[in-house]
């Protein structure tokens, strides 16, 4: 049994066993009867519109069951506000199979329904369209001149736009004693989890559906589809247990799942719809971004002017925005600042939020700004940080609740040795190797949402605790757990966390580092009202020991509730149960920030990231020999989860710097290379030293549990860190991401 | 189309016989998936780019992607539900755990199987050998530190 | 893919009988890029005719010439920790485990390896114009997203690349691939194996449909002491060369007698110049004479817009495999740079 407490001890996944035995089900993998399996058809245009489409051929295969097209779909809701989902950005939801009109390159345009997978596939090539072909964009750096500022929406809320401008950025720039500048450019990125999105309805009958899908939230697909096909919300249930993977493209709900409901709800049967990993390419996507920089400095390297301006793709139908440029000021406190964010609308799929949306863009332009600063004023990029350390954040002149990112710092660089870096670039060197030492900050928001949890106690003493939030791979159930068992004072063994139903309390979607300060004050919530709904039936009893006790007098442990003063006063649980006859006990409680009190602070979780990167001189191949990320978030529930969380943004980091891209071929308006061979991701043999530090940090403010979040600042840090470890080994700067080896030749 | 006649196939799937009539057409991994319903065996790109279908077959690690299940008549296959010595877990899939050696665990079949094989296969002396011949296995959370601790872990006392 | 029928064969002639002649029906060994461009549609097949049985091709003997034969059907794992191999030709055993995956490599035959076709996007795109898939349809590469193709005796017509590795060194080795067909055996030098895009982007090689390769002929001389095997990508394992080298010295008293280098991952072919390996001879090991080679090779090289890089890329490649070859031992596995 786990010794209590729990919280701050790396107690291995709950889960573990049934990921490591292959028996933990994903969403394309519940066994029901007489499925149906779909193949959805993809548009081979970029704009336009279908002239015809022409099923008969695939109609007529044995096996096929049916095939849906705009012609013969059944009938949706007419709103567009009735397909918005949670994570919608300001205007008009993509509606799969809507009409004739072709919005972009793989646009669904047909789905076939047959017995078996590679039947359905097949027919799928026997679908002869015809097209009506318009010009289209594709292209952001040649479609400048439409630029525009976004539209807001509900979204707005947890991605504020850029702050006003302070003071007079112009004057004080041309005044600095050093000025630094950059263009900055990204490339497309798609999110590639290694589960490939699929759904599987099982056709209940009297409109009654039970979806297995991929998402990172139940509730959200679960709202989609009641919205979408007229359903009752209770007839609708949404469960995704095992998630393999995702970092942002759950957070919608995805074409294969309105595919498959449309023909479970049409043909009255179960259906499964997998997409196929090129498809995976066609929904959301991180988008290409231009980026441009200019701070100035004064000769003591006080940052007093900062510009930041990003350009970034977004549809034709969507204006989807991240926080690109609202970092910088967060972090250094210059008073001159002036912030912009623009979108160009062009004939792709609306971006997505892909692991630190915004974040990983932005602060890879403000922290190759710093580094460039810091050579031009010959002060140690590491020691200017210090220099521009702010307790506040000075784009909301609000203090933050907590920053021990000067911690974050420190320890960072005596872990990683920063001492031993020679300042001067190309003057390290192992064999015929250059090294270089590179350093950056990341930062991201601690937000926190409303959630709600169910608790409980049945008379064997045991615990389940409900809620609808998923676990895709953050450690989630654990961690629920561990915090459920501290407050109840009952060992993790006999403590249920179900979840990742929809029909169970209600949670967010699953993104953006707040689940655990979301969900996990919800369970702290339940879990102590459970312990006062006991509390009250233990004073109820007959001469009752607790009977002039109050609930802050006593303790919660081992099946027993006693006097903290003296352990001699208990009752047990198992009498309270007597009392109530044996029936459970159970409450459902919410949590969310004091909305008079949240707004008061600034709040953010930050860290502080040093890289040693190896470059063959002559033929320019790069390695990241060694990075340690050191992390200021809070209180961490679980350090072995949590590490993994951080160590997986780091992976990122290193595969946004080094190695992934989306090609789009602007001559089709398509991406070239939708598979896995050719959108590289690291494997392991890219992956070499990397280290984790969390620095202790301390906050009451956040959430009566202290925790901030971990999924996305792991990445943050780390492409400027690379790129700036680069510039060190070898003198030249690279702008753009990802670098490509042959641009050192 | 022309119908294409099934082929009776026999396999024998951690040690249980399976006696299948297929189509050409199936792969291996779909006959695993949805004729014998071990879904244990992942599908995360079905063109032999990711590892994730990773099973063994003959004593051999293989993508059962980029094989057809009529190819394998009378093969003898070990996928990730076959790991296991009952309850007790393999030493690999015990490291896995204790190493947090997945996140989402959508690749971890197809990673511990790699890892039999490679192990098996006894050509891995150094870490930087393992990573090598561990990357036909991709991890898309980036658990890359805690697979390759894990696999260094299991291998120092590894005997088959 | 396609629904087609099945039939396994165990003897050559079999096969040959089952295939006859008719481009529908196709071979599967290892399956690894077959059974890949049937579920992309790239390629349809009527039959499928299963050679793995065929145990006459599935051997390494030793030749009296002093050289070695390695079955078509043997794996290209089992070919690369093959004892004769790693010792006799380490060359060919390091390029193999530079491709590919460890799982590939356990299913992929040697045969196999010959016939792969190009992984240019295009190629592998079925909407898109590809004179390789689609004779007579365009090249989108050469207008398009080219990093990944040829700089070397590349046409107007076709810019993909082949992506083998163990090719590269079989290139290097001046083997020489056996043949079987209806008309009986036959042998083609490596070299005359592969073709060149030119205006038949869509014939890979000089294989004729309904002919077998049965195995390859290893010449006695495998440059077992000063051999190199370099590939260069955009991430460590698990991905096709932009540029790989494959490099073979005979060396007598700090004197070059014989040097042969091999290119892959720029051309429609190994690509190798006599030219250069010739300027080699007598000569001295050195990086200036290596440089001068290497400029050599690359002199008629023509970039696009995403890959001139290769131009510069491959002669440093080439120098530093050269370089290595010097001193075989540093080498990494991934075949990644070392020294």
């Amino acid at each position: 049994m786990t010794k209590l407490p729990s919280i701050g001890k790396p107690i291995s996944r709950l889960e573990g066993h049934f990921k490591v035995t292959g028996s933990a089900k994903y969403a394309g993998e519940y066994d029901v009867p007489d499925l149906l399996y779909g193949y959805v058809v993809n548009s081979t245009i970029t704009k336009g519109r279908i002239k015809i489409i022409d099923t008969a051929g695939a109609k007529a295969l044995e096996g096929v069951i049916e095939v849906f097209t705009h012609e013969n779909r059944p009938s949706t809701a007419w709103f567009d506000f009735q397909y918005a989902d949670m994570d919608a950005p300001p205007g008009t939801v993509f509606k799969p199979l809507k009409d004739n009109e072709i919005k972009y390159n793989g646009q669904p345009i047909a789905l076939v329904v047959a017995t078996t997978f590679e039947m359905a596939r097949y027919a799928a090539t026997l679908i002869k369209t015809a097209y009506a072909e318009k010009e289209f964009e594709t292209d952001l750096e040649s479609n400048l001149e439409k630029a525009r500022e976004p539209k807001k929406g509900l979204a707005s809320m947890l991605k504020p736009p850029p702050a006003k401008p302070t003071g007079n950025f112009e004057e004080a720039y041309r005044n600095s004693f050093v000025q630094s500048s950059g263009e900055f450019k990204h490339g497309t990125e798609h999110h590639n989890p290694m589960e490939m999105f699929a759904t599987t309805v099982v056709y209940e009958g009297k409109n009654k559906l039970k979806i297995y899908d991929k998402t990172q939230g139940t509730i959200n697909s679960q709202m989609y589809v009641a919205n979408v096909f007229g359903l009752k919300m209770k007839n609708v249930q949404v469960i995704a247990p095992y998630v393999g993977g995702a970092f942002g493209s759950g957070l919608r709900p995805q074409y294969q799942l309105f595919m498959a409901v449309m023909a479970s709800f049409k043909l009255k049967r179960n259906v499964r719809v997998t997409l196929d990993r090129s498809q995976m390419f066609t929904f959301g996507h991180r988008p290409p971004t231009l980026q441009f920089t200019k701070f100035g400095a004064d000769e003591n390297g006080k940052v007093n002017a900062i510009y930041h301006e990003a350009i970034a793709e977004t549809s034709q139908f969507e204006d989807y925005v991240e926080n690109v440029v609202n970092w910088s000021n967060m972090l250094y406190p210059a008073e001159n600042t002036l912030l912009e964010h623009k979108l160009v609308p062009l004939d792709v799929y609306s971006p997505l939020d892909m692991r630190a949306p915004g974040g990983s863009t932005g602060i890879h332009a403000i922290e190759i700004t710093m580094d460039d600063l810091a050579y031009q004023l010959n002060i140690d990029p590491l020691e200017l940080r210090l220099i521009n350390y702010s307790e506040k954040d000075k784009s909301s002149d609000k203090e933050y609740s907590s920053k021990e990112l000067r911690n974050c710092y420190l320890q960072g660089a005596e872990k990683f040795g920063w001492k031993n870096r020679n300042p001067e670039p190309r003057n390290m060197k192992r064999g015929n190797k250059l090294i270089g030492y590179g350093m950056a900050t990341g930062i991201w928001d601690a937000n926190r949402l409303l959630a709600r949890v169910q608790a409980i106690m049945t008379s064997d003493g045991k615990v389940e605790l409900k809620s609808a939030v998923t676990d895709i791979g953050t450690g989630t159930l654990t961690i629920m757990t561990q915090i459920a068992s501290d407050e109840l004072g009952i060992p993790l063994e006999d403590i249920t966390f179900s979840y990742a139903d929809s029909a169970m309390p209600f949670a967010p979607i699953q993104g953006g580092s707040f689940t655990t300060a979301t969900v996990g004050p919800a369970v702290k919530a339940s879990c102590k009202a459970l312990k006062e709904k006991l509390f009250r039936k233990a004073k109820n009893l007959r001469s009752s020991v607790l009977s002039d006790a109050k609930f802050e007098d006593v303790v919660f442990s081992e099946g027993f509730i006693f006097l903290k003063e003296n352990a001699e006063v208990k009752i047990s649980i198992d009498e309270i149960f007597t009392f109530n006859e044996g029936k459970e006990i159970k409450t459902t409680n919410a949590a969310m920030p004091n909305p008079l009190v949240y707004g008061k602070k600034a709040r953010a979780v930050h860290s502080a990231v040093f890289v040693e990167v190896e470059v063959d001189e002559e033929l320019g191949i790069i390695e990241v020999k060694r990075a340690v990320t050191a992390v200021a978030a809070g209180k961490i529930i679980n350090p072995k989860t949590a590490e993994s969380q951080i160590l997986g943004g780091m992976i990122w980091g290193i595969s946004k710097t080094l190695h992934e891209e989306t090609i789009l071929d602007d001559q089709f308006g398509k991406y070239m290379n939708a598979n896995l061979a050719e959108y590289h991701i690291p494997v392991h043999a890219d992956i070499h030293e990397l280290d984790v530090i969390f620095v202790e940090e301390n906050d009451d403010f956040v959430n009566d549990l202290g925790v901030k979040g971990v999924g996305e600042i792991g990445i943050v840090g780390m492409p400027p860190a690379i790129a700036n470890a680069i510039f060190h080994a070898t003198g030249k700067r690279i702008h753009n991401l990802p670098i490509h080896f042959d641009q050192l030749l | 189309m022309k119908t294409e006649a099934t082929h009776s196939t026999s396999l024998i799937v951690n040690e249980a016989a399976y006696n299948l009539e297929l189509l050409p057409w199936v792969s291996l991994l779909d006959v695993l998936r949805d004729e014998i319903k071990l879904t244990g065996t992942k599908k995360g790109c079905d063109h032999g780019q990711c590892g994730a279908c990773t099973i063994i077959v003959d004593g051999k690690r293989i993508l059962s992607c980029l094989t057809l299940g009529v190819m394998k008549n009378g093969s003898e296959i070990t996928t990730i539900e076959g790991i296991a010595n009952g309850e007790k877990l393999h030493p690999l899939q015990q490291a896995f755990i204790e190493h947090d050696a997945f996140q989402c665990g959508y690749c971890t079949p197809g990673q511990i199987c790699s890892a039999i094989g490679m192990l098996n296969e006894a050509k891995a002396k150094t870490r930087e050998d393992v990573q090598e011949l561990m990357s036909g296995n991709l991890c898309r959370c980036g658990a890359s530190k805690g697979i390759i601790n894990a696999i260094m872990e299991v291998k120092g006392d590894y005997h088959e | 893919m396609n629904n087609f029928s099945y039939t396994k064969v165990s003897t050559t002639d079999q096969a040959i009988s089952q295939i006859d002649g008719d481009i529908r029906n196709k071979i599967v060994a290892g399956g690894t890029n077959l059974n890949d461009l049937l579920k992309y549609f790239i390629t349809k097949a009527d039959k499928l005719v299963d050679i793995n049985p065929i145990a006459e091709n599935n051997s390494i003997i030793r030749l009296e010439t002093g050289g070695v034969r390695i079955g078509a059907l043997h794996t290209n794992a089992d070919m690369a920790y093959d004892p004769i191999i790693e010792e006799r030709y380490p060359l060919l055993s390091k390029a193999i485990l530079a491709g590919a995956s460890a799982q590939i490599r356990n299913m992929a035959t040697n045969g196999g390896n010959l016939m792969q076709r190009t992984r240019c996007y295009y190629f592998y795109d079925i909407t898109t114009p590809c004179n390789k898939r689609d004779p007579g349809s365009g090249c989108a590469a050469i207008t398009g997203y080219n990093r990944i193709h040829a700089i070397l005796g590349q046409s107007e017509n076709c810019i993909a690349v082949f992506p083998s590795d163990m090719c590269v060194a079989l290139a290097a080795l001046n083997a020489a691939v056996n043949i079987k067909g209806p008309e009986g055996e036959r042998v083609l030098a490596f070299a005359e194996f592969h073709r060149l895009s030119g205006d038949t982007p869509h014939i890979d090689n000089n294989l004729k449909h309904g002919e077998i390769i049965t195995s390859i002929d290893l010449p006695a001389k495998g440059f077992e002491k000063n051999y190199s095997y370099l590939k260069l990508r955009d991430r460590s394992s698990y991905s096709f060369a932009l540029v790989s080298v494959a490099t073979g010295l005979d060396i007598e008293n700090g004197i070059i007698k014989e040097a042969r280098i091999a290119l892959g991952g720029v051309a429609h072919k190994p690509w190798r110049s006599t030219e250069a390996e010739d300027f080699l001879k007598a000569k001295e090991p050195t990086r200036i004479n290596f440089s001068e080679a290497a400029a050599i090779i690359l002199k008629d090289a023509k970039g696009y817009e995403h890959n001139s890089f290769k131009i510069e890329l491959a002669k440093r490649a080439i120098v530093r495999n050269c370089l290595m070859a010097l001193n075989p031992e540093s080498q990494r596995p991934g075949a990644k740079p070392s020294l």
